[in-house]
């Protein structure tokens, strides 16, 4: 991406997000059972449904490659994986806030829908040992679009399992959060969605952008090394300045 | 002279005759299974301090025993094809590489069996009253089984070929059995009950467990060809 549009996309983004935080602030109303610590459900929610959901894209980049086998895009898968567990660091820390708000302790297990964010959210982590301890490129990408895959179809699994292991105790009572909210904290909901999602969009763009700059770069400067080591009277000194400014 | 390539069942088959073969004659995976499963019995007595044991901490203490067992073995099954030079001949071969996952997760499924085989009575000596939930115990392991030879013919590979070898592959596989691991739990912890055998949630239990193999097995079958090519 151009930098004038990673530009434009990390303004819209501010804006949005700062939007959505005025409203959660200044126009959605005070939760009648919660109050004011509800409103950290405008975060928390959008965060996991966009972590969530970058995980499956994620996954959809890593069948992408291994069907066309072009890095660019096990980049992609990468970097999506990338933005996405460090959203969930953040929907962790935000649902232990709440947790402790609302319940009065840090972690409770009978949160079906938490305890499977916290599962996935270890099976990433595992993302990076396994990609760092391979060392030859291609078969690093591989691999690792192979984990995205079998990491995206644990997702629904996951949340399957975890829910019929609570529901034989507890009935769900949180099942209606989002069917019960009234007009204002939908719209208040859907502007921080939507910034939540931009901020997703906007840093996985600006990491990809990085990553290939970088590799321009090392290319750039490999091949700017091959030239010094060249004889200066050779023909070959003078060809290979043309062939690196044609790649 | 050329000659039709075998199909991947035969390819299969050979390589499982192959794998159960060195083991029956070297022993390098099961007993030692069945050695770290007993022990872990007897540290579970002394760390839980429990001399008799029902409902989901027998179900626990069994099924956290043949999960890290099953680990030794899974990370052992695909050692021998990286030192000898398995991983190249299934490449050259007129053989679909699919064949090297079926023929390992059917291995460590029978290590698996033989393990729970013997490891399940001594479980019972040690710290059940009665056995009468080991009967319908059978198939929650076996699906449990499946599970864990499918994800771990799958995980293995990557673990064997990359730097980091023993430690990957429990690193990847502990998050992802935990499904696994709550519904065989959710079924177990009926059955072992102090007050009789329960069948509370039993198929529930049981169509998760065969969904997440049937998932995992899908996945494995589609994607195991890329961690073989090279």
């Amino acid at each position: 991406m151009k930098s004038s549009s990673l530009r434009t996309l990390a303004l819209l983004t501010a804006l949005l997000v700062g939007a959505g935080f005025a409203l959660v602030f200044f126009y959605a109303p005070n939760d009648a059972d919660q109050g004011f610590i509800q409103k950290i459900f405008y975060l928390h929610v959008p965060l996991a449904i966009v972590a969530l959901a970058g995980f499956v894209v994620g996954g959809i980049h890593a069948i992408r490659h291994l069907r066309s086998g072009d890095p660019v895009h096990d980049a992609r898968s990468y970097v999506s994986i990338h933005a996405s567990v460090i959203f969930g660091v953040a929907v962790l820390v935000t649902g232990a806030i709440w947790a402790k708000a609302s319940w009065g302790k840090w972690w409770v297990w009978d949160e079906p829908t938490l305890v499977s964010f916290l599962i996935v959210f270890l099976l990433y982590c595992t993302y990076y040992p396994l990609r760092y301890a391979i060392e030859d490129r291609e078969r690093q990408a591989r691999y690792a679009s192979v984990f995205a895959i079998t990491a995206g179809a644990f997702v629904p699994l996951n949340f399957m399992a975890v829910r019929a292991a609570q529901s034989l105790v507890h009935p769900r009572t949180f099942g209606t959060v989002d069917g019960g909210l009234p007009g204002d904290m939908w719209l208040t909901f859907l502007v921080c969605f939507a910034g939540i999602t931009l901020l997703w969009v906007t840093l996985v763009s600006f990491e990809l952008t990085a990553k290939r700059t970088r590799g321009q770069l090392s290319r750039l400067r490999r091949a700017l090394d091959d030239d010094d080591r060249l004889p200066d009277t050779g023909v070959a000194g003078r060809i290979a300045p043309s062939g690196v400014s044609g790649r | 002279m050329t000659r039709p390539s075998p199909s991947t069942a035969a390819v299969a088959r050979a390589i499982l005759a192959k794998d159960l073969r060195v083991e029956l004659r070297t022993l390098q995976s099961v007993p030692a299974m069945l050695l770290f499963a007993t022990t872990v019995f007897v540290i579970f007595r002394f760390g839980l301090d429990r001399t008799r044991l029902d409902g989901g901490l027998a179900a626990g203490v069994l099924l956290v025993t043949i999960l890290f067992a099953a680990l030794l073995a899974i990370n052992r099954i695909f050692v021998a094809e990286r030192e000898q030079g398995g991983f190249e001949a299934i490449r050259l071969a007129p053989a679909d590489a699919t064949a090297l996952f079926f023929a390992k997760a059917a291995a460590l499924l029978v290590y698996l069996a033989v393990l729970e085989l013997f490891a399940l009575p001594v479980f019972w000596l040690f710290f059940l009253d009665s056995g009468a939930g080991l009967a319908p115990l059978v198939p929650v392991l076996l699906l449990l089984d499946i599970a864990l030879a499918v994800t771990g013919a799958l995980i293995s590979p990557m673990a064997t070929n990359s730097r980091a070898r023993d430690l990957i592959g429990p690193l990847i596989l502990l998050p992802l059995l935990i499904p696994a691991m709550i519904a065989a739990a959710g079924a177990g912890q009926h059955l072992l009950a102090a007050g009789g055998v329960s069948y509370e949630q039993f198929g529930t239990w049981l169509a998760v467990l065969g969904l997440y193999d049937l998932v995992f097995l899908l996945i494995g079958w589609a994607a195991f060809d890329f961690l073989i090519e090279d």
